[in-house]
Order: C-alpha cells, then sequence, then structure tokens
C-alpha cells in the first residue's frame, strides 16, 4: 500500500494540473485502487508514478479510468428490480413521456437491464434514458452494448429471480465470447460524460438510479451529490441508491418516502 | 503458544472465514455475554445473492447486538458487525465503514485479504485478525498485512475446522501468535482487554 502522504501529494497534484478534485473521495477505497495501478503498470516507486501523472496527460486519463471502480452488473439485487418492475413502472407508466437518469452508469449492464424491463412493460418506446459516467472510456462499451458472454448465465438466473418471464438470451447475439444486446435496446439512450463532483444538473428526472457510486464519497461530497439529484428530480420522481446507500444524512426528513425497505425514495415536495 | 498471553488495547477483532466456518461462528459468537470495549467484524464469504439470511441468523443467536452494515456507518466498540453479500468492507481512518464493489479478490466480494488489510492500515497493533475454516487461500496476505503493522493474528486450528485447507495455508506461510480449537478461541476473544 501507499503511504497516506503519498496519496494526499497525489490528490493535491492531480488537482493543481488537471482540476479534477479526489479530495472528497473516500480514503480507504482510493488508496487500494492508487496502489492497484501502481503495481498493474509497473512502476517500482512512488514519485516515478506521480512524474508520469503530472507530465503526460494520456497516462492521467488511464489513471483516473482505473482508480474509478467499474464493476457493475446486470439485475444486480434482483430484489430491486423486482421492485421497480412491480411497483415503479406502472406508476411511471401513466406518464406521456418518462425521462431517466442512471449516474455514474459505467458499461451500462443496468442500463440495458432497465431497457429490457421498459420494453418488457411496453414503456420503451416513450422513454428516454441519461446514461452518464465520468469515465469516457466504460461509455464507449455501454453505447456498444456488448458484454462478457461468459457473465450471461449469471445475468440471465438474475434477470428471472427480477421477475424476467421472456427467454433472456434473445436479448442478445452471442459471439466469440461476447454477447451484443439488440440495438432496439439502446435507441432510447443517451450516453454522456457528467462528472458528479463538479458538473451541475442538466435535466429534469421522473427517476435517477445512482447505486454503489456514492459509497466512494466521503460524507459533504455524498450530500452535494444527492442535492443535486434532487434539483434533477421531478416532484413524485423517484430516487433509487445501491442496497447499502441513503439519503438520511442529505435530504430534510420529510421531503421523501421510502418505499418499504428498498433503497428507493419518492420526492414528495 | 502462549497460553496466558492477554490482549489489551484492542479496539478491533475482525474474523474471516469462508466454507465451513459458520459452525465455529455458531459456536463461539452465541457463548459472548458482551465485547470488552472493542468491535468484532465478521467477513463470511457467501453468496452474492444472499441478502440478509446470515445477518439474521447470527443476530438471532448472539447476544451482543448486531448492527446493521451501510455505507460510512461508525465502527463502536461492544457490537459485532458482519459484511454484506457482494461489497468489500474498508475502513476509514475517521473509524467509519466504507464499501467497495470493485473486482473480486481470491474469487471473493467481500475478500477477506481487502478487509484485513484496510482495518490494518488503521487500528495496527488494535487489531486482531482471526481467520477459520475455508477451502480458499483468501485470507492469508490480509494475517501476513496486520502481523507487520503491529496487530495479533490467530488461526483456527486446522483439526478444528470443517474445511483445513484456509488454517493451514495461513499457518504454513505466517508464524500466527496463537493457533486455537474453538473453546480456546472462545476463550481467547473473551480474555480480550480484561
Amino acid at each position: 500500500m501507499i503511504e497516506d502522504i503519498e496519496l494526499e501529494t497525489l490528490i493535491n497534484d492531480v488537482y493543481e494540473y488537471y482540476g479534477f478534485d479526489f479530495g472528497s473521495y473516500s480514503r480507504a477505497s482510493l488508496k487500494r485502487r492508487v496502489t492497484r495501478v501502481i503495481q498493474l503498470d509497473g512502476f517500482k516507486h512512488f514519485h516515478e508514478f506521480l512524474s508520469k501523472v503530472r507530465s503526460d496527460p494520456e497516462y492521467y486519463k488511464r489513471m483516473v479510468d482505473e482508480i474509478t471502480v467499474n464493476v457493475t452488473e446486470m439485475f444486480r439485487d434482483p430484489g430491486f428490480y423486482a421492485v421497480v418492475r412491480n411497483e415503479i413502472l406502472p406508476l411511471l407508466g401513466t406518464k406521456p413521456f418518462i425521462r431517466l437518469w442512471h449516474a455514474g452508469c459505467s458499461t451500462g449492464e443496468e442500463v440495458y437491464s432497465m431497457a429490457i424491463m421498459l420494453k418488457e412493460a411496453g414503456l420503451l418506446h416513450k422513454s428516454l434514458i441519461y446514461a452518464t459516467d465520468i469515465n469516457a472510456t466504460v461509455l464507449e462499451t455501454a453505447k456498444k452494448g456488448i458484454f462478457p458472454l461468459r457473465m450471461m448465465k449469471e445475468y440471465s438466473e438474475n434477470y428471472r429471480t427480477a421477475g424476467g418471464q421472456e427467454d433472456f438470451s434473445n436479448y442478445y447475439i452471442a459471439n466469440y465470447g461476447i454477447a451484443k444486446f439488440n440495438e432496439e435496446l439502446a435507441e432510447k439512450m443517451v450516453f454522456s460524460q457528467h462528472n458528479l463532483v463538479s458538473d451541475t444538473s442538466f435535466n429534469e428526472f421522473d427517476m435517477i438510479l445512482c447505486r454503489n457510486v456514492l459509497i466512494y464519497f466521503d460524507n459533504d461530497l455524498q450530500k452535494r451529490v444527492i442535492n443535486l439529484f434532487d434539483e434533477s428530480l421531478a416532484v413524485l420522481g423517484f430516487l433509487a441508491l445501491g442496497t447499502k446507500e441513503t439519503i438520511k444524512y442529505s435530504i430534510a426528513p420529510g421531503k421523501y418516502k421510502q418505499l418499504d425497505k428498498d433503497k428507493i425514495w419518492r420526492k414528495l415536495k | 503458544m502462549e497460553e496466558t498471553k492477554i490482549i489489551s488495547g484492542c479496539k478491533v477483532v475482525i474474523i474471516g472465514g469462508s466454507a465451513g466456518s459458520l459452525n465455529a461462528l455458531m459456536q463461539i459468537l452465541p457463548e459472548l455475554s458482551k465485547l470488552n470495549d472493542f468491535a468484532i467484524v465478521i467477513v463470511l464469504h457467501r453468496k452474492s445473492t444472499d441478502d440478509q439470511t446470515l445477518e439474521d441468523l447470527i443476530a438471532l443467536k448472539a447476544k451482543v447486538t448486531v448492527k446493521p452494515v451501510e455505507d460510512k456507518v461508525p465502527l463502536l466498540p461492544g457490537f459485532i458487525y458482519i459484511v454484506p453479500s457482494n461489497y468489500h468492507l474498508l475502513f476509514e481512518k475517521n473509524e467509519t465503514l466504507s464499501l467497495d464493489t470493485s473486482e473480486k479478490v481470491n474469487y471473493s466480494r467481500p475478500s477477506i485479504d481487502v478487509s484485513f488489510e484496510s482495518a490494518a492500515e488503521v487500528y495496527g497493533e488494535t487489531l486482531v485478525g482471526i481467520l477459520l475454516s475455508g477451502s480458499n487461500t483468501d485470507g492469508t496476505a490480509g494475517l501476513i498485512r496486520i502481523q507487520a503493522l503491529g496487530g495479533t493474528i490467530v488461526v483456527q486450528n486446522p483439526l478444528a475446522a470443517d474445511m483445513p485447507f484456509m488454517p493451514n495455508h495461513a499457518i504454513q506461510k505466517t508464524v500466527p501468535d496463537f493457533i486455537l480449537n474453538n473453546e480456546e478461541l472462545l476463550k481467547f476473544i473473551t480474555s480480550i482487554n480484561t
């Protein structure tokens, strides 16, 4: 592991040289991720790595892509998706037009999961899904809708546990170890780069999903991001977080109502 | 093994286990009536889709309160914390817990190594790491890190483990402060900070 002081030096230098502020990221995870990229890229000493980051903007980009966590799954937490399918979509379906935002969508597995459920509910044609991430590389993958074929067994099980009744393999074409999802699913997706740390609200949504992103931020930044979501959410819209995340330290009580035990809140006012 | 050595100044006991370690936990945890100024954190390999079964089971059997683990909750002495399925658990300097969904380590998420190493960084010599039964190599690297930073390391006696591979692996690669069977583990945990 790198030293605490080295991590702080990196954070300061990245801010000074590139204007990106990792200062509000959770240190325990960041420290692991930076240590990992230093080992992965074969640096012998921290200072070699630091001077490469400072002097080479391309390498800096690679470092950011590597230290931000991009692990995601289709229908992660099937119980959550079952609630969206059974309780949320029928409510959203009464609207003439449905706008959704996946913030921190990574390679897009959860975006495609949502598109599949919207399609099965007969709502995809009147939906628009904005999917954003800080990392441009993962957005390229997400746009293509190409995921590893070896994951499909697990995803198909998740899909069924989440209440899916179709043949999951109808949604993709398998080829040489990859699964390419039907382009029809992506027709209603808009991908763009967005930085939750520094960018502002850009639209009003009926549902915002940001699952397992806030865990990488400290309490202050979590508060800021949840308020950004609040500004971007229509009254009676839904905010969905990861199963171990909460809005309760960030938003005045009474403004949102939580759905049972699930990490979905409805904006009341 | 010094039977008489008593651990003092301990803030956290972190217990890692895989296949077969639930049995050991079920022999130990229900017998603890309180924790003397330290917290217990349990990192157990389990199915990624298992939500609450393990938490519910331990909460039902243990006298000590099981605190639900959510992102950034404070780690308080006197309570048991169980790492949720499909997350790594990390320790912050301000004594809160963080969750992380990054790549599996040793084919595992939660990974015992990840939590052991992170806890060692924060708790140093006030940390006790215990490794139980399993059929995987997870935990050994974490024990090495705990010891390097001054903490105490304990391995379940492989003869007492349902799956001896994991404790055996740790014994081959480290010099544990203690190698204990389940009854001795209970005595050891009870003696901490007394």
